[in-house]
């Protein structure tokens, strides 16, 4: 029996289709068999960031009302032997189904693979909360921005309340540049509001656009760090200890002595 | 917060302004307590102490909060108030 994952945000905007594209790659290049589902109804994005959006037949809601198999609606990645997207629907919205169906399904698409990957929607309503049932575990997406970790702060209790424990936190699209100024909230300062444990930091990366501009993970880029972040995080969802990278935030010669200079709190 | 080099940079740096900012807005979402809720808890609690020891009025914290142990996930109200003396 496999495990599912949610990935959610709260907010959108923040990279949550970026992250469950690229982590869903980056496991099946680890061998394991995944599956990622868009359960954003309406707003169907997996499969453009994919390269996989002229391969559809079938979807989500078709296959929970039982118009066509699983099998049938699954489309296989070519590139990756291991994966397959099972993509939203895009005319239809997102009270097509409920948390009872998806449940179920991501109960049976557990039973054939390692992995199973679902996308959520932006917001906390129908769409959220269909996302989540069926989810073992919950990585939550945030990037150092106030609104996006408000919303991490309020999808973590949800997430509670609807009795997925223990979610891990994702930084996405940290500016290491403005970090060192001071211009921008850190990991530390994130992990210490949210009160959660990290699973990874994504820097921020033109090659993500570069990647998603052609339907390609960025885990395939062998020395972009945004894919090897993304290489790391799917080693740790799999059980490995990875240390966390260093973006070479060594403090300057002046931030050293500002600091060994000023006392108080 | 004393800082030597306070003169060169008059503005904080705006990561602790999102921080504080961030902190005091979550207190509410998270507990869905109103300020003045917590400002009656504040005085509530204050003065009842007062009565058994005494305290710095400018040197304590009482908020509410989420602690990464508590596995409920449920809000905590957490009071720091150091202690000057104790009454007899």
């Amino acid at each position: 029996m496999g495990e599912s994952i949610v990935i959610t945000s709260g907010k959108g905007g923040v990279g949550k289709t970026t992250t469950t594209a690229n982590i869903g790659a980056a496991l099946a290049l680890l061998g394991k068999k995944v599956c990622v589902i868009d359960a954003d109804i309406g707003l169907r994005n997996l499969d453009i960031v994919m390269g996989l959006e002229n391969r559809i037949v079938y979807d989500i809601v078709d296959v929970v009302t039982g118009v066509c198999k699983v099998k049938q609606a699954l489309i296989k990645d070519k590139r990756f032997e291991n994966l397959s997207l099972l993509p939203a629907a895009q005319t239809k919205d997102k009270n097509a189904i409920n948390p009872e169906q998806m449940k179920e399904l991501i109960l049976s698409l557990k039973k054939t693979h390692d992995f199973v990957l679902v996308d959520c929607p932006a917001g906390i309503e129908q769409g959220f909360k269909n996302a989540i049932s069926g989810a073992d575990r919950a990585i939550v997406v945030t990037t150092p921005e106030v609104s996006a970790v408000r919303d991490a702060d309020r999808i973590i209790g949800l997430l509670e309340a609807a009795e997925v424990y223990d979610p891990r936190l994702i930084v996405n699209r940290l500016r290491v540049d403005m970090v060192k100024r001071g211009e921008m909230m850190n990991v530390e300062d994130i992990e210490d509001i949210l009160a959660i444990d990290l699973i990874g930091v994504v820097p921020d990366d033109e090659e993500v656009v570069m990647s998603t501009n052609r339907g390609e993970p960025a885990v395939l880029k062998e020395h972009s760090l945004s894919g090897m972040a993304f290489r790391n995080i799917a080693r740790r969802i799999s059980g490995e200890d990875i240390p966390f990278l260093q973006f070479d935030v060594q403090e300057s010669f002046f931030e050293k002595l500002k600091k060994a200079l000023s006392f108080g709190k | 917060m004393f800082d030597l080099f306070g003169f060169l940079n008059t503005k904080p740096a705006s990561k602790n302004v999102a921080k504080d900012r961030l902190k005091l807005v979550l207190v509410h979402d998270r507990s869905n307590c109103s300020p003045e809720l917590l400002e009656l808890l504040k005085q509530d609690i204050l003065s009842s102490i007062s009565e058994h020891i005494d305290y710095d009025p400018s040197d304590y914290d009482i908020k509410i909060t989420r602690t990464k142990d508590s596995a409920s996930g449920k809000p905590v109200l957490v009071a720091s108030i150091p202690i000057k003396n104790l009454k007899r």
